[in-house]
């Protein structure tokens, strides 16, 4: 089984929002700083205001790895598979995989739109991406 | 350089190693990691001309094979010490240029007399299956990059990557980096790799994390190495040639690669731009040097950071050929990590015993021609972590 992720207090209303097929960022109330890694205090300024909102879901490709060795034997049928650190077009950066049968095929720079796999138990989701048409972006369904 | 900083010059010439020393290399089964420590230490103390009694100082590092609390307590226990300084430290690969940095520190300030900074763990043997599942669980962050299924060839992999599409470093320059280590492993006597290899060779490896492959990568091996720091006063009563401790710096700019300021520019231009300052040196001045190579693209990364090359030009330096011992800028003199031996917190840790060696200048068909200033860089994390050390075979 592929494993969970660990939820955490600064972390629970992206998780939340996930399995309700959202993408939530935090942003700074005093300096506005969108921050993806959900933390007590914004890490530009150190205000403690910070309000939670749903990200528009796409991004580009800044870079990505080809995966051929897993490392834990649940990711072993998946091999090769592509990780990528994904642009959001709200600033913040985050990990993700590339899903979708075009998934090899990825290149820096391509335009990425979010999606959501199960996992663990009932309801619980992780935000994923795939591949999105050039100049297609927000258009299609997730 | 504005965010360079006060670096005060107050260790600058002030401290020096002047004991190293190495463990078995290689499959060691027959020792635990402690064991490899012990050998380490006692044998950098006979370099020294010290007895266990001269040291009064015990910094370590981490060992995933025997996870220990308070590792560097239990190695202190293990070889009967009871030093007024100690700690165990934990900044990934660059863990010995730190602790070395700390070492300077309490010996220049009296807090200690002599410390023995000594690393290393049984990483190719002593792995049980669970303590493997459990260490590379560890690696990344539990919630939003664990789930992706990276491994750590992986998270470098994106760095080679994103390196390649900006600056056109090529496969067979990074294969350069594999190949140039293996030459000179050939030529050290305890390194782990005996055998040579090609760039084809590296390039039809097995993948690993493509654009990596499995000789992008560096070696598990059992290992352990140890260095002892004094004052300069004390070294010059010792039995081996001090080796002064010119500068040294420190940069830290995030842990987890998807949250690091940049893909493409790290730690190791502050790190350096420190140490460079408190010698008063500059990269010029550099005669070899010896840097962290736990995948191929981060010594070709390193060196343009440091200096040693011009950005987008470090995968050249190492495909010239003049990163060879005979070269202009001898790199990675005993192997590095890919050919010598990578242990944990003993693989960046035999860049100074190497180091050390080469500026006393007794090391046969290995011996760079060129030896007054060294430069070590160490880095941790996914470069995340850096430490830029300056040693010379006189003060600055």
């Amino acid at each position: 089984m592929l494993p969970t992720p660990t939820v955490t207090a600064d972390a629970r209303p992206y998780w939340e929002g996930a399995a309700a097929g959202r993408l939530m960022l935090q942003r700074c109330t005093a300096c506005a700083a969108v921050r993806f890694l959900p933390a007590y205090l914004c890490p530009a300024c150190w205000s403690e205001g910070v309000e939670w909102f749903q990200a528009s879901g796409q991004g580009r490709v800044a870079t990505f790895a080809v995966v051929h060795r897993a490392p834990l034997p649940a990711f072993a049928e998946k091999v090769p598979y592509v990780v990528a650190l994904i642009d959001l077009d709200e600033g913040p950066r985050m990990m993700s995989n590339i899903l979708g049968e075009d998934a090899l095929e990825v290149a820096i720079g391509d335009p990425v739109e979010v999606c959501f796999e199960e996992r663990g138990e009932e309801g619980f989701k992780v935000p994923q991406f795939r591949r999105s048409a050039e100049g297609d972006a927000g258009k299609g369904e997730a | 350089m504005s965010a360079i900083g006060p670096n005060g010059n107050s260790l600058k010439n002030r401290v020096a190693i002047v004991g190293v020393g190495e463990s078995e290399i290689g499959k060691v089964p027959h020792m635990t990691g402690l064991g490899l420590n012990a050998q380490a230490a006692r044998r950098a103390a006979e370099d020294a001309g010290l007895k266990m009694g001269d040291i009064d100082g015990l910094l370590t590092a981490y060992s995933l094979t025997e996870p220990y609390f308070m590792l560097g307590t239990v190695l202190a226990e293990y070889l009967g010490l009871r030093p007024r300084f100690g700690a165990s430290m934990v900044v990934g690969g660059a863990t010995p240029a730190v602790m070395l940095g700390h070492a300077a520190s309490a010996v220049a300030t009296g807090q200690a007399d002599t410390v023995l900074v000594v690393a290393g763990e049984n990483r190719a043997t002593g792995l049980t299956r669970d303590q493997a599942v459990q260490s590379l669980a560890a690696v990344g962050h539990p919630a939003f990059e664990f789930p992706y299924g990276p491994q750590i060839p992986a998270f470098y992999a994106m760095v080679a990557r994103r390196y390649m599409h900006e600056y056109g470093t090529t496969r067979e320059e990074m294969a350069a980096v594999a190949v140039r280590a293996r030459e000179h492993a050939l030529r050290h006597p305890n390194a782990h790799m005996k055998t040579p290899i090609t760039t084809e060779d590296v390039l039809s490896s097995k993948p690993i994390a493509d654009p990596l492959r499995m000789l992008d990568c560096c070696l598990i091996s059992d290992a352990g190495g140890a260095f002892i720091v004094t004052t300069a006063e004390r070294a010059a009563d010792l039995k081996a040639p001090p080796v002064y401790l010119l500068g040294i710096g420190e940069h830290h700019t995030h842990e987890h690669i998807s949250f690091a300021p940049s893909l493409t520019e790290f730690g190791a231009r502050e790190s350096s731009a420190r140490a460079f300052a408190m010698a008063g040196l500059a990269p010029a001045d550099v005669d070899f040097a010896e840097l962290y190579d736990c995948f191929s693209i981060v010594p070709i990364i390193s060196a343009e950071e440091i200096g040693l090359a011009q950005r987008g030009e470090g995968g050249k330096l190492f495909a010239s050929g003049e990163t060879a011992i005979e070269g202009r800028l001898p790199v990675n003199t005993h192997g590095g990590m890919m050919s010598h031996a990578h242990a944990g917190a003993a693989g960046g840790l035999f860049g100074i015993v190497e180091a050390v060696r080469q500026l006393r200048g007794n090391e046969g068909d290995r011996q760079v021609a060129r030896r007054d200033v060294a430069l070590v860089h160490n880095e941790g994390g996914v470069m995340s972590s850096h430490c830029t050390v300056l040693l010379g075979r006189q003060p600055a």
